[in-house]
């Protein structure tokens, strides 16, 4: 066990999966003697060579389509896009190509890829290195979006990703690259998709979140318990293909649900999990169901703070629908 | 009509070899200041960002030459679509220093209101120098739709389309340059080759014997020029926007230069550009190079340098003092300017975030209004 | 070695020799005459049945004969061959059965792609033959990469990544040319210029020659005539050899002519002169060459008509084979989404196939996934 940021654990989880795999791949702008532009690959391509970890051009349809290519033909590439927001000249590759390859040719090609991409506001970032994206591909059938917001599962399904036998979207919340530290076990271990964290236990309002939004419910259920309401918050790790049956359950434990994420509310994961609770558990809920999000605007810079849900929207949110 | 070596025209001496620039003593002085004072919001700039005062800038040092001598190139009709680093073109053209500092401080009188990064400077006039965008070679073919649209219209408006070795990879650069060369639109297309894009050096960027080359994939004329050489860039500029504006279609030019700072304030280049390079270039200096013209020609004298920088720096510390005792921008520009009138639900949005502070007794006067 | 061994032609508009002689084995010229003849054949057919409706949507190859076979057959077993959109008859040389291509074109139970494709979209994994996209150049970086992955293998196979005159605009052609140049990959990139995308003529889709596009990336490059299947067969091999023993890419502009629409389900004369098409008619890559190999004794009198009927007697039995087959399986629905069928398509399938059962629509075996 070791204590290490959540950046350190990609660092290692990514230096773990290529030592266990000499398959593995890393490559993106800046990720080699750089070490990432966020130091995320640092000391990756000292350790493994310029042949497994390199720079490419600028340019991100050649990083996403050529990832397609390499996968295709026997590696396990890691592609890096330098910020989620910087992803769509690539997003061809990825929509029309990386998600239905498998599907188009009945399984007899398959690109088993991890796109690794910091996403998320919070650090002042402006329009262009705040966005989250992960409608845009929780919307692309054969696209798997997973989302981590501890340092241990951020190794832990890291390198599940990268074992994943299908392409994989794998967002970091950038907020959290330093500001939150736990214990990583060390070596080789996988977390899997597809599962829900119980992050508190609580029996009266149900708090869904993930990525830099985790701590931010956390902080607003402390304060809630405070106030004599019992929050239960889970982060959903993996957004597609979801645990729609983990969804459900917790839900109905509280009949009282807020969901929570950083991206605009409209079309917004929050409206899928509202869906779904609605379509099938609509006779437990006690209260309408409440979103806390970001607007449906494109990310300010100065006033992102107020742009990114906090703690009292979180909370007032709770009350809300626990005095429904 | 590519050229591999790069046109220079001020010699070591401060000789031009009979070129004449075409310019009065005065514009030439004007050049060399816009020189010193792209220089000194640099260096103010730095000072502000790591006293923690702004949160980000991005250096111009040892590119000022190519700037300078590229903006003088265009009328005030013009556009310039920019990259991020390339300021000194605004300020060339009459921007004024505190215009560009409430941008640096994203306060409410920033043009983008705060909601773009620091040096991602939008401005309309006295010439239309386009709102800067991060992503990376997107502005190109922006550039040339711009270009189009003024052709159409019978103008002989040029449109300049600026950016970075790394550029040239983007998908901007392919689209740009093809659609300008089958329209043969009215752009100017510069590449500042300063070296390096954050860490990748030239050579991992491309195979091509440089950049002006990749003209030649567009059936357009490609030109080399030493962008340290204040002077050769005018002409080369020159020569290419009167091209553009008679109708002869677009032109890449390449300079040749170097950047003598990091990426940002947030890049260490010392991990990965050599030493040896960056000593080299420095002797190349573009503002030491103008210099040796200015004073073979009479029209300046070392000692005339230290005023006019230490001017320039009064110019830019006094811009600052005034960007920052502007106050932030009212909560209500989040939800402006998203739409041309403002939607219902962002009504709704922001009435609730505006409810929310009057609630929690934390609302400032200025965050807006929208009663529903 | 490499520009010496390239003439832009070899044969004549009358099949007469106006380049070196390749001095190729007659075995392989009459072989390379039957490709193209097949090719020539299957379009025939393929377009017969789009216009009686019995399958949806042809990409026809008349005219690229020459091109796709020339090429294609410069190539090794163990080599790549990454398609545009045109080059299927390439991949019956090179190994897709004629059973599995009009399998496709019918979507039917024996369609590799399990009819999730348009027709017309093939693949062939054993001639490693990748399944085609229907996006603009999205096979080139593709390409691209399987090729580092071969080098850093240490593999020598070569990839042939072909792409037709509209593509060198899109997002795939201005990263792929630079990534296999920057990396040094074995990739020969095939720019067939057909001289239309869809309905832009070349002199729209770039103010450059095609060839010159080579230079942006530092990169060689050739153009041949793609109507001469000796000069084609002749460059490609060239560039390939050399790829394969330099791990050098190039571009080859393979100049030719899409005689017919873009597809069947185009109307090439609302943009285009008949004179224009009159006059690529005259240089028939097929008539240029069967002139040739008569005139060397390969091909004797009459032996065309007989190369062609037996040709047209082996499509018509699979024809026949194929329109007999079962449509595709409803499951197939949700499969190869993933590696396994997860938990929400199970049930999004099941509550589809209750629906269908419900209506009698269902066929045994379309039945619900346990959850």
């Amino acid at each position: 066990m070791a204590n290490l940021t959540l950046l350190q654990a990609l660092n290692d989880g990514m230096k773990t999966a290529m030592r266990q795999d000499d398959s593995v791949v890393l490559f993106g702008e800046d990720v080699g003697l750089r070490g990432g532009v966020f130091l995320t690959t640092e000391g990756i391509q000292q350790e493994f060579g310029s042949e497994r970890c390199f720079d490419t051009p600028l340019s991100e349809d050649g990083i996403v389509g050529a990832a397609i290519g390499m996968a295709m033909n026997g590696l396990r590439p890691i592609a890096e896009i330098q910020f989620q927001d910087f992803i769509f000249p690539g997003f061809d590759q990825i929509v029309s190509e990386a998600a239905k390859l498998r599907y188009r040719s009945g399984s007899q090609y398959t690109c088993p890829l991890v796109i690794r991409t910091p996403y998320g506001g919070g650090i002042r970032g402006g329009l262009y290195h705040s966005q989250s994206g992960e409608a845009y591909f929780c919307h692309t059938a054969g696209l798997k979006v997973v989302i981590p917001s501890t340092p241990h599962d951020a190794k832990g399904l890291l390198i599940a990703s990268i074992e994943d036998p299908d392409p994989v979207l794998f967002l970091e919340p950038k907020a959290l690259y330093r500001s939150v530290k736990g214990e990583v076990p060390e070596g080789h271990y996988t977390v899997d998709l597809t599962t829900i964290r119980e992050v508190r236990p609580g029996k009266d309002v149900t708090v869904f979140c993930y990525g830099a939004m985790v701590p931010i419910a956390a902080k607003a259920a402390e304060q809630a318990a405070e106030k004599g309401i019992e929050v239960n918050v889970l982060d959903l790790r993996t957004l597609l293909p979801l645990d729609e049956d983990g969804v459900l359950e917790y839900a109905k434990r509280t009949g009282r649900v807020v969901v929570v994420h950083e991206a605009p509310r409209f079309c917004g994961f929050g409206g899928e999990i509202s869906a779904i609770i609605a379509e099938n558990a609509i006779e437990y809920m006690e209260a309408p169901i409440a979103r806390v999000t970001g607007f449906d605007t494109p990310f300010p810079n100065t006033l992102e703070h107020h742009y990114l849900p906090d703690d009292r929207r979180v909370l007032d949110a709770i009350e809300h629908v626990h005095a429904f | 009509m590519t050229m591999s070596e790069p046109l220079s025209v001020i010699a070591p001496d401060g000789a031009t070899n009979g070129y004449d620039p075409g310019l009065s003593e005065a514009e030439l002085l004007h050049c060399y200041r816009t020189m010193l004072r792209v220089r000194a919001f640099d260096e103010i700039c730095l000072k502000l960002q790591r006293s923690g005062r702004i949160g980000f800038s991005i250096p111009n040092l040892g590119i000022e030459g190519t700037q300078v001598g590229a903006a003088s190139a265009f009328e005030k009709s013009d556009w310039l679509f920019p990259s991020y680093r390339d300021f000194g073109m605004a300020l060339y053209h009459g921007i004024t220093p505190l215009e560009m500092m409430h941008n640096m401080y994203g306060n409410a009188q920033d043009t983008a209101k705060g909601r773009q990064m620091p040096v991602h400077f939008s401005f309309d006039k006295p010439i239309r120098f386009v709102s800067i965008s991060s992503p990376i070679g997107t502005h190109i073919p922006q550039a040339v739709g711009a270009a189009y649209a003024s052709k159409l219209r019978g103008e002989d408006t040029v449109m300049l389309a600026s950016f970075g070795d790394g550029g040239t990879s983007s998908l901007g650069f392919h689209s740009g340059l093809n659609f300008a060369g089958v329209w043969k639109a009215p752009v100017v297309f510069l590449c500042q080759n300063n070296g390096w894009a954050i860490s990748c050096p030239v050579e991992e960027q491309t195979s091509s014997d440089g950049f002006a080359i990749k003209a030649e994939a567009y059936g357009m004329p490609g030109v080399v020029v030493d962008g340290n050489d204040v002077l050769a860039v005018r002409k080369t500029m020159l020569e290419a926007v009167e091209r553009a504006r008679s109708g002869g279609g677009p032109t890449l030019v390449e300079c040749k230069t170097f950047r003598m700072g990091g990426h940002s304030t947030s890049d260490d280049p010392s991990r990965y550009v050599p030493a040896e390079q960056r000593e080299e270039w420095e002797k190349k200096d573009p503002v030491l190079r103008f210099e040796r013209f200015l004073e073979a020609s009479g029209m300046w004298k070392a000692k005339d340098k230290e005023p006019m920088y230490s001017e320039a720096l009064d110019e830019m510390s006094a811009a600052a003092s005034e960007a920052e005792a502007v106050p932030k921008p009212g909560l209500e520009s989040i939800f402006t300017d998203v739409y041309a009138e403002l939607p219902p639900h962002l009504r709704r949005q922001g009435q609730e975030l505006f409810e929310l502070g009057k609630r929690k007794g934390d609302a400032a006067a200025g965050d807006g209004e929208f009663p529903l | 070695m490499t520009n010496a061994a390239i003439s832009p032609r070899i044969l004549d508009a009358e099949g007469k020799l106006c380049g070196a002689d390749p001095e190729l084995d007659k075995g392989l010229l009459r072989e390379l005459f039957v490709h193209m003849m097949r090719v020539r054949c299957v379009d025939q057919r393929m377009l017969k049945l789009q216009r009686a409706g019995r399958v949806g949507f042809v990409g026809s190859m008349l005219g690229l004969e020459a091109a796709m076979i020339g090429s294609a057959a410069a190539l090794e077993g163990r080599d790549w061959m990454w398609s545009g959109l045109r080059e299927g008859g390439a991949a019956l040389m090179r190994g897709l059965p004629l059973s599995e291509y009009i399998a496709q074109m019918y979507c039917n139970s024996n369609d590799t792609a399990k009819g999730r494709q348009m027709c017309n979209h093939l693949q062939h994994a054993a001639s490693h033959y990748p399944s085609w996209s229907s996006v603009i150049g999205t096979q080139i970086t593709h390409g691209v990469g399987a090729a580092l992955a071969a080098k850093r293998r240490g593999l020598d196979e070569v990839h042939a990544v072909y792409f037709g005159d509209g593509a060198t605009s899109s997002n795939g052609f201005h990263s792929g040319l630079n990534f296999a140049a920057v990396w040094k990959v074995r990739c020969v990139f095939l720019c067939v210029d057909n001289g239309w995308a869809i309905s832009v003529p070349s002199k729209a889709q770039t103010a450059a020659p095609y060839v010159d596009k080579g230079k942006a990336y530092g990169m060689l490059a050739h153009e041949v005539d793609g109507n001469d299947v000796l000069a084609t067969y002749q460059a490609t091999k060239s560039l390939v050899e050399r790829a394969r023993a330099e791990s050098e890419p190039a571009l080859l502009v393979l100049k030719t002519y899409r005689m017919l629409g873009h597809s069947s389900s185009d109307d090439p004369s609302l943009y285009r002169d008949q004179a224009e098409v009159d006059e690529w008619a005259a240089r028939d890559p097929i008539k240029r060459y069967a002139g040739y190999l008569t005139g060397l004794g390969v091909l004797g009198a009459g032996e065309q008509e007989e190369i062609e009927a037996k040709l047209l007697e082996e499509i018509d039995d699979e024809i026949r084979t194929q329109e007999a087959a079962d449509p595709m399986a409803l499951k197939t629905l949700v499969e190869d989404v993933y590696a396994e069928v997860p938990r929400h398509l199970r049930r999004q399938y099941n509550a589809f196939i209750e629906v269908a059962e419900r209506h009698g629509e269902a066929r045994p075996g379309d039945g619900a996934f346990p959850l």
